[in-house]
């Protein structure tokens, strides 16, 4: 007799086929469990590492318009990593091993981050080239089949169209003052294009994973496609500002209705991701003096609460 | 069967988890927006205001521990919700009104 039933394993794949979300509680394969946790904790250890390279400009904002701003911008990564911690602790990740994992260069973040910031226009350049990109990234995962994440990410998308708008505000308004300003903006768009570009992840040929997170639609654009749109989208950008991609390969195609674009220099790409970036153990440094300083403060307000409780148990 | 997987293995030293409820406007229901560490009730709502507020999502919260959220469980969802699925005759449109009968 044939038999009609579908393992655990189909039941969960027909249930992502038919884009039902899976939730907490929902059985789901060791596989995409863990392929999840490494991915949340990833994105929110990249909004938390991410706060360092802006967090070198706030005492140095030109305006107090700006440094509130920047504030304003480096307060919700905290609040983005916070959301994403959040979702991968439903998956059974514990906050401190999550940490732990960072701090010890286990778990990897974008490797944008292991950037240096030299210049204020960098500050600029992050909000609307890097946050461009991080933007291109989420937005597909809004609809990822993670409840949990994808309403985090709901919400971060919410918050990061500022973040691109700032960035692109200082942008203009260096373009538009005087010819020391525009090359500083120039300067950093060269420093920063590649590095962008690398964020996307390698090349599909060479990013095993990317099927099968499609299959399970945590994915839903391959990074070559997200790349492609990238390029698409920044390149009116720049000319709007005047400014220059630095890639000489860079033509408009017609027939594709995209740009043609110079490969991006993969093993400057793989070295970064294996930690050394030019500000990789700083930006590890600074994480782990961070934690190790911030000990105290945890321990004292658990013997705080603690304490409260019993009195209150006894009165 | 508590919400969360962790809880019995989260280890002594982290703070509890809270799960956050708010409630965006006067008239609307408190709504659940995710969770967050603290140490203590009144850390655990001003650290929601933080996180799930900065941009006047609410005007109330409310905090509850994770370990005392106690949830129906996933895998009995098809004959738990049974009953329910076989009485049409609870809903409005399962009867005909006359065309001439108005205010119904």
């Amino acid at each position: 007799m044939e038999t009609l039933e579908l393992t655990q394993e189909e039941q969960f794949q027909a249930r992502i086929d038919e884009d039902i979300r899976i939730e907490p509680k929902d059985w789901m394969p060791e596989a995409y469990r863990k392929t999840l946790i490494r991915q949340i904790s990833q994105h929110a250890h990249s909004e938390l590492v991410g706060m360092l390279p802006e967090g070198n400009w706030i005492t140095r904002a030109p305006s107090l318009k700006r440094k509130s701003i920047l504030l304003a911008k480096v307060q919700d990564e905290a609040g983005h990593g916070l959301y994403l911690y959040s979702a991968a602790e439903t998956l059974g990740a514990s906050r401190d091993q999550m940490l732990a994992d960072l701090h010890s260069g286990k778990a990897k973040y974008s490797s944008i981050f292991n950037y240096p910031t030299l210049s204020w226009a960098d500050m600029g350049t992050i909000g609307w080239l890097v946050d461009g990109a991080a933007i291109l990234n989420q937005v597909p995962l809004c609809r990822t089949s993670y409840g949990p994440y994808a309403r985090a990410m709901v919400r971060v998308c919410k918050e990061e169209s500022f973040h691109q708008r700032q960035g692109f505000e200082i942008m203009q308004t260096l373009c538009e003052g005087a010819p020391e300003q525009k090359a500083m903006a120039q300067e950093a768009l060269n420093r920063w294009w590649w590095p962008t570009l690398m964020m996307f992840g390698p090349k599909d040929a060479d990013s095993p994973n990317t099927e099968q997170s499609m299959k399970w639609r945590i994915k839903r654009f391959t990074n070559d496609e997200l790349r492609q749109k990238f390029v698409d989208m920044m390149v009116p950008q720049a000319e709007f500002l005047g400014l220059t991609v630095p890639d000489d390969k860079l033509q408009w195609n017609e027939a594709k209705q995209g740009y043609d674009f110079g490969d991006v220099d993969w093993a400057e790409f793989w070295d970064v991701v294996k930690g050394n970036g030019p500000c990789s153990r700083e930006r590890l440094q600074a994480r782990t003096d961070a934690w190790e300083q911030g000990a105290w403060v945890r321990e004292a307000a658990l013997a705080h609460a603690a304490k409260r409780k019993q009195r209150a148990e006894a009165a | 069967m508590t919400l969360f997987k962790n809880l019995d293995c989260m280890s002594q030293k982290e703070w509890p988890l809270w799960e956050v409820f708010i409630r965006s406007k006067q008239g609307l229901d408190h709504k659940h927006v995710g969770s967050l560490h603290a140490a203590d009730a009144e850390m655990a709502v001003q650290n929601a205001r933080d996180v799930y507020t900065r941009r006047l999502e609410g005007v109330s919260i409310w905090v509850v521990e994770s370990k005392h959220v106690h949830a129906s469980n996933p895998d009995d969802a098809a004959a738990f919700y049974e009953p329910a699925n076989d009485k049409v005759y609870r809903h409005p449109t399962f009867y005909t009104v006359p065309d001439s009968i108005k205010h119904m």
